[in-house]
């Protein structure tokens, strides 16, 4: 088995001060990492940075792709990395409206990502997009309405709709659930555990819920003033934490 | 088809004046296919925190654990799944929950997650669940509301539905009443004679001489405590 994503050395600096520094991890098909830490710890930089949002000052982040094997996503060019983003990687914003177009119908979010692949016929993409609002719990015949008549949760189900659509093998996420109540929470949480597993996406997942890792990643990295201080299992990351400031997060959840 | 070999783990706690805690000091332990061996010991001997180093959530800070061939001590995250997923399941006191997911479903997943297709993956979890007493009514709710026998016991369900070759059981009987108590006894034993290799903590003693081969001590590799 080959990696799906391999990060060397991968540094971000802000002028000077310091995004992350000197990341490096392996992702293989099919397994989920969640990445922890408190704000400015350098998670979401981290993210961005493999997403292509932001340019590393240094390091590699060679990603296997179908067509051309594995290519290294910061040299390559911009036309190329948004073709990837398209077709081979699913990007969840935290805020749905970062990841939407408010202005356009459901089915529209849904469908303008598979035009954006080649799709032209108009009942295929209805269709498609139909079957994808179902998978996420969104009632179908609100095909037509725009995400601004949507709830918070529907908007973020709606995100995961648009993004998966064209069958990515890599998933992104920015606090997928973070601003939701947590009702919602625990629907968009199964919903996603579900649809990693049967689709055997691969995924990293940023969050500063605990709760949020330990139901979906199998391995876990937790960082801290830019750099990675622990990583490994997500349950011994959280049951046996070796770390000073692990010990300090996983003490510091409250207890329901 | 466990093997631990010099196994020691201590606890350093970094937050609360760097106090380090050792457990655990020169462990040797090997259970073979069809036994049953009991691991005794008062509170606090390191019972548990064994168990889970050999399930992988704890950490092994020395020595050796190899499970059904492989060694857990150092492993890649992948490769400890992969394990727990193919050979080796652990049923603990304490069932985690996964909000809105139906009983049935919980303890299907490991026949899913091994391939087996939702119909003949469902039916086996019904049978299961049907032996074990968990009324059927029950089946499609999320166990959030049940008692603390019935999770129990939806933990031990999950835990023996798969054919695994090594069982690691945490206090299984505890909170559960005769008759359950007696079916788990039952699976335990179909599970020796079938070849499994299992390693149980069993505080009630009549359980734990109806299907333990032998026992050990775990004082004997309890360190002594020491201030560092």
């Amino acid at each position: 088995m080959t990696p799906l994503l391999k990060v060397e050395a991968l540094s971000k600096h802000y002028g000077r001060h310091l995004g992350c520094g000197d990341v490096n991890f392996t992702l293989w098909p099919g397994e989920v990492m969640g990445i922890v830490g408190e704000s400015g710890s350098g998670k979401s930089t981290l993210l961005n940075c493999l997403a292509g949002h932001l340019a590393p000052d240094t390091g590699r982040v060679i990603f296997e792709t179908r067509a051309h094997g594995p290519r290294d996503t910061v040299t390559m060019t911009e036309p190329e990395r948004r073709w990837l983003a398209r077709t081979e990687w699913a990007f969840v914003h935290q805020n749905p409206r970062d990841g939407l177009r408010m202005g356009v119908s459901a089915g529209g979010n849904v469908g303008e990502r598979l035009m954006a692949v080649g799709a032209r016929h108009y009942g295929e993409i209805r269709a498609q997009a139909e079957d994808w609002l179902g998978r996420v719990e969104i009632d179908p015949t609100r095909i037509d309405e725009r995400p601004r008549a949507f709830s918070g949760g529907m908007r973020q189900r709606l995100q995961i709709a648009r993004n998966l659509v064209t069958g990515p093998r890599l998933a992104l996420m920015d606090e997928p659930t973070g601003g939701l109540d947590v009702s919602v929470q625990a629907r968009l949480l199964d919903l996603l555990r579900g649809l990693v597993r049967r689709l055997g996406l691969s995924a990293v997942i940023v969050t500063h819920d605990l709760a949020v890792v330990r139901l979906l990643a199998d391995r876990l990295m937790v960082m801290k003033d830019g750099r990675v201080v622990e990583e490994g299992l997500t349950d011994q990351v959280l049951d046996d934490p070796q770390h000073a400031y692990t010990q300090l997060l996983v003490s510091s959840v409250l207890q329901v | 088809m466990i093997e631990i070999r010099g196994v020691g783990k201590q606890f350093v706690l970094h937050n609360q004046g760097g106090i380090v805690l050792p457990v655990i000091q020169g462990a040797d332990i090997s259970v073979c296919r069809g036994e049953c061996v009991a691991l005794v010991g008062a509170s606090g001997a390191g019972k548990s925190t064994l168990m889970r180093m050999i399930w992988g959530n704890y950490r092994c800070d020395e020595g050796s654990i190899r499970v059904a061939g492989v060694e857990i001590s150092g492993a890649e995250p992948r490769q400890v799944l992969d394990l727990r997923g193919k050979s080796m399941g652990y049923v603990s006191q304490f069932l985690r929950l996964i909000p809105r997911v139906p009983t049935r479903q919980i303890v299907a997943e490991p026949l899913l997650a091994a391939g087996m297709n939702e119909a003949a993956a469902f039916a086996r979890a019904e049978a299961m669940l049907a032996r074990l007493n968990i009324p059927e009514r029950l089946w499609s709710l999320s166990p959030t509301t049940f008692s603390g026998g019935e999770q129990q016991r939806l933990n031990i369900a999950r835990g023996f539905i798969l054919d695994l070759p090594v069982l690691l059981l945490d206090e299984p009987t505890a909170s559960l009443d005769a008759v359950s108590c007696a079916v788990v006894l039952d699976l335990v034993c179909e599970a020796k004679a079938r070849g499994a290799a299992i390693l149980g903590i069993f505080h009630d003693a009549a359980a734990r001489d109806s299907v333990c081969d032998r026992e050990i001590d775990m004082t004997r590799f309890t360190p002594a405590r020491r201030v560092a």
